[in-house]
């Protein structure tokens, strides 16, 4: 165990593309953490999902030994926190187990809106933060204005900010030099009952779930029975150890000490970010602050594109939520789209995420339907149901209202973009709250629906602002809005993937869109095909496909009849991936063009 | 229902912009191998299939009027000496009006051949040009008139369906048509075919074909003025005064038997109760090759399932204004047709009008044929 006083932790804060991890794996290589042969660009973003989108989902950390230009030798914890709003809450976890937190920003792009929320975070855990400027070496950097931005946007004392180039690296001494004698050294009590923090976890083929921990008071030691306290559950610690990045195991764990453990626990559901984890047989009384089960707050239908691989599908998703908890799913039966599952995430990058893993990892096609928010539905008897499926929408005359949730949106974009997005914001009901000017960007502050900003808001406003503006959000409470199901028919048959919950002022609009798409998704058939949007029993648009009048093939003769023979049997395949509504073939490339509506 | 013998000639003077068939640009040739060939691969059939008298003999191509008519003589020898021809059997060669003189034609006609069909195309310069074709109407006329004082029997083919044709244009040139027919028309809609000239065309947006609409409208104006010149649509795209009609082409479209010699060409043969689809190699030099060496140019020989035969007899026998004959198909596949069939979307095509059935028959209705191909993929799949 290392004395307190040579400890230091930090995570590292700022913007995809900023620099983070390419800063992070300096400072492993600075240290020695790895030999060069083993070094690989990012080792931090070990899925390959995290690396190509430059996103960080599960927490990781790194024990670095630095010997100061002090002469000591000091132990430096680098957590790499996940960087997206979806994950918050594991963030705010992430940074109680530090005490301090680098920022690093792009010395030519400048502070950029999810900064923003992951600094105040770090403010808010009163850690201590040392601002560095990445990029420094590029031609378009410009440190006395991101400086100037940084003090004006987040009011932090900027004057002392480091230069660096992570990419060269160049400043990365400094900022190792900075980290020793910036940040204080942890509090704790060797003596004390075992309080540790359970930071993040996730499943391993090989030593099951293993679970990374910043021991506060007490020592974890190896042999040693652990108790959850917010799950209830105890268990026998089985090895105790820190990441170099290689898991190296040791004996234990000291106050102020981050590593992991592993308990021949089978699932990451047991194990809950933010639970305290103490001594079984002398527990603390008091449990660390802070601990909130996880909520899903997006929700959609998966459905696989070919019926039979539901059962895969099945397998996919009790795999995945092996290593992600935070997911939740039940099956789900859809008239249009057969048997699939209703699963909530916690976040739409979350959902995305989840669905390209699937798809990528398991080899699954799916179709999603368009994701939904949960609905307070008060009815007339006095009784809220929560719903998020259209589906389940009551009858409205035993409704006496319903209530939708809304955020509070934290917007950058640069000054010319800015009239783009201020129409986006009040096409989708937004309030303005903010509008205040950094130099040439505008830090625009909105409450808006989150239903609105689940259909593709944020395509919407990277495309309006060509890819400038940045974008973060946070729940802000549940409104009471006047709310209708917008149903889709198809000759008279109502599509149940295809029903929306929105507001009665955008159900119209929205219905003529969708028909519209329809129209043009569904091929022509043998009959006409009417598509309409309802509300209630009201009929708001219609479209009509009109039936083929020619299709036959002019010439037919001996050579011919093989190949006409091979389409037909292509054509057969293809039909197992239409959906067939009444005797209406619409193929699942509708469904997917039209659930993602709206591009205009 | 007869056994039918088709001979492939791969070669063309050029090649039309519209054509995806298995052709090539004609060149020397050397006419002893291409004899040897084809009168080995008769000999190779014979082995396999036995003798069986032919109902009709079907030269195609490419452009099978350039064949030597002394080749052409050789083959419908050879043939009648190995297997016998039916009497009155058809004996049919496809002709272009760019390589017809009255002297080609009338070798041809002592060489056996009964029936020819024109390439005609269009009785309009203009529309000529666009086809890519090497003859101009008057050629086309000529020919004609040639053929139909050579020949018993000449039918001709005309393409609808051109850039920018109304259905007044269409009209027109059908009544030239009907005017100088002498009992069987085929009329073609333009197809653009991938890997094509006109596919390239399109692709670059040089080549704005009519709608669907316009196509479904060309296509009702052919049938109004043949049904009205008394030559009955019997097929999709054939028209025949009774007793006109090819004989050759009803054995494929009503499934039969026959041997196809030549590139690329295919044979159907009921052997041992099994269905025989067989493929010949395409490219001409290792079809040659092949025959020589081996004295068969077949490179796949494959066993139709029930279910690929039963596809067969009805992707082709809808296509007849006759249907399908139940009992044939049933005897051929070992099961009633119906068995392979979606009987509710049968159901669902018989009530809109699209399909009609009997105890006897299984046939399209006027409107199911337009769409046939829509229909057979809710039959079948």
């Amino acid at each position: 165990m290392t004395p307190r006083a040579r400890i230091r932790n930090f995570a590292i804060i700022a913007h995809i593309d900023h620099g983070k991890s390419t800063l992070a794996d300096r400072l492993i290589e600075a240290c020695g953490g790895l030999e060069a042969r083993e070094m690989r660009e990012q080792i931090l973003d070990s899925m390959d999902i995290e690396r190509e989108r430059g996103i960080t989902i599960k927490a990781q950390t790194v024990r670095l030994t630095y010997r100061a230009r002090d002469g000591e030798v000091y132990q430096l914890n680098l957590m790499d926190t996940p960087g997206h709003v979806d994950f918050s809450y594991e963030v705010s976890r992430s940074l109680a187990a530090c005490e301090g937190a680098i920022l690093v920003v792009d010395a030519s792009q400048g502070v950029e809106a999810q900064t923003l929320a992951n600094v105040y975070q770090a403010i808010e855990a009163n850690l201590e933060i040392i601002i560095v400027l990445n990029k420094i070496d590029l031609p378009a950097a410009e440190p006395d204005r991101v400086r100037r931005q940084i003090e004006d946007v987040i009011g932090l004392d900027a004057s002392e900010a480091l230069l660096t180039s992570a990419k060269s690296g160049q400043g990365v001494p400094d900022v190792l030099e900075a980290l020793v004698h910036k940040l204080p050294p942890p509090l704790g009590d060797p003596e004390a009952p075992l309080t540790a923090l359970l930071v993040d976890s996730w499943y391993d083929a090989y030593l099951g779930v293993v679970i990374l921990v910043r021991v506060r008071d007490g020592v974890l030691r190896k042999g040693m029975r652990v108790r959850m306290m917010a799950a209830g559950t105890a268990h026998q610690v089985e090895t105790v150890g820190v990441f170099t990045p290689k898991p190296i195991p040791i004996e234990a764990l000291g106050p102020g000490e981050v590593g992991f453990l592993t308990a021949a626990i089978k699932e990451v559901a047991e194990t809950r970010v933010g639970d305290t984890i103490t001594d079984d047989r002398r527990p603390t009384a008091e449990p660390m602050p802070g601990f909130k089960p996880s909520v899903p707050v997006v929700f959609c239908g998966l459905f696989p594109a070919e019926a039979s691989e539901f059962g895969h599908l099945r397998e996919s998703l009790a795999k995945l939520r092996l290593n992600d908890a935070s997911f939740v799913y039940q099956p789900e039966t859809s008239v249009a789209l057969g048997l699939g599952f209703r699963c909530g995430f916690l976040g739409l990058l979350h959902l995305e995420i989840i669905q390209e893993r699937l798809e990528r990892e398991f080899g699954l096609e799916l179709i999603a339907t368009a994701p939904s928010v949960i609905y307070r539905c008060h009815l007339t008897s006095g009784e809220v149901v929560e719903l998020h499926n259209p589906v389940d929408m009551p009858d409205p005359t035993r409704t006496a209202f319903i209530e939708e949730p809304w955020i509070k949106a934290t917007i950058m974009v640069p000054d010319e973009h800015l009239g783009a997005v201020l129409k986006l914001c009040e096409e989708r009901r937004g309030i303005q709250r903010d509008l205040t000017y950094v130099g040439n960007r505008a830090l625009l502050v909105y409450r808006l629906p989150l239903n609105e900003v689940v259909f593709d808001f944020y395509d919407r406003l990277k495309s309006v602002s060509r890819g400038y503006a940045s974008f973060d959000y946070q729940l802000d409470g549940y409104v009471e809005e006047d709310l209708v199901k917008l149903s889709i028919l198809v000759n008279g048959e109502p599509v149940d993937a295809l029903a929306t919950i929105v507001h009665r002022a955008r159900a119209e609009a929205r219905g003529r869109a969708l028909c519209e798409r329809l129209k043009d998704l569904i091929p022509r058939q043998l009959f006409q095909v009417a598509i309409q949007a309802a509300i209630g029993g009201r009929i708001v648009a219609r479209e009509t496909v009109r039936a083929l009048r020619k299709d036959v093939l002019a010439k037919c003769y001996g050579g011919d009849v093989t190949r006409k023979r091979k389409l037909l049997e292509k054509q057969k395949a293809g039909k197992k991936r239409m959906r067939q509504v009444g005797e209406v073939h619409i193929p699942q490339e509708a469904f997917i063009a039209a659930l993602k509506v709206e591009s205009k | 229902m007869g056994f039918g013998l088709y001979i492939h000639w791969p070669y063309c003077r050029r090649i039309c912009p519209y054509c995806d068939f298995n052709i090539y640009r004609a060149r020397a040739l050397d006419e002893t191998a291409w004899r040897q060939a084809f009168l080995a691969g008769l000999d190779h059939a014979l082995r396999l299939v036995g003798p069986r008298p032919l109902r009709s003999i079907s030269f195609g191509g490419g452009t099978p009027s350039l064949m030597p008519p002394s080749l052409v003589a050789a083959i419908i020898e050879r043939a009648a000496l190995r297997f016998g021809l039916e009497d009155d059997a058809e004996i049919a060669l496809e002709a272009n009006p760019g390589s017809a003189d009255a002297a080609r034609f009338a070798d041809l006609r002592a060489a056996g051949v009964n029936r020819l069909s024109l390439g005609i195309q269009s009785f309009d310069d203009g529309a000529l040009s666009a086809l890519g074709r090497d003859h101009d109407a008057a050629a086309a006329r000529a020919a004609l008139t040639q053929a139909q004082a050579i020949f018993p029997r000449v039918s001709f083919d005309l393409i609808y369906g051109l850039p920018g044709q109304s259905r007044a244009d269409w009209r027109r040139a059908l009544d030239v048509a009907l005017a100088c027919q002498s009992g069987h028309l085929s009329l073609y809609q333009l197809t653009i075919e991938p890997g094509t000239a006109f596919a390239r065309a399109a692709a670059r947006g040089r080549l704005a074909l009519p709608d669907e609409q316009r196509r479904a409208d060309l296509y009702d104006v052919a049938q109004e003025r043949c049904a009205g010149a008394g030559l009955d649509a019997y097929e999709v795209s054939n028209h025949a005064a009774p007793g006109h009609e090819s004989r050759h082409n009803l054995i494929y479209w009503r499934s039969g038997d026959w041997i196809g010699l030549g590139p690329g060409a295919h044979s159907r043969l009921t052997l041992d109760r099994r269905r025989l689809a067989l493929t010949e190699h395409r490219r001409p030099e290792i079809w040659l090759d092949a025959v020589a060496r081996a004295r068969s140019g077949e490179v796949e020989c494959e066993t139709l399932s029930p279910a690929q035969h039963a596809s067969e007899i009805l992707l082709s026998g809808l296509r007849l204004g006759e249907g399908i004959a139940l009992k044939r198909a049933e005897d051929a596949l070992g099961a009633p047709l119906g068995a392979f069939l979606d009987q509710a979307r049968l159901a669902t095509l018989v009530a809109a009008g699209l399909v009609q059935g009997d105890a006897e028959r299984l046939r399209v209705t006027a409107t199911g044929r337009r769409v046939l191909d829509a229909v057979l993929a809710e039959l079948l799949a």
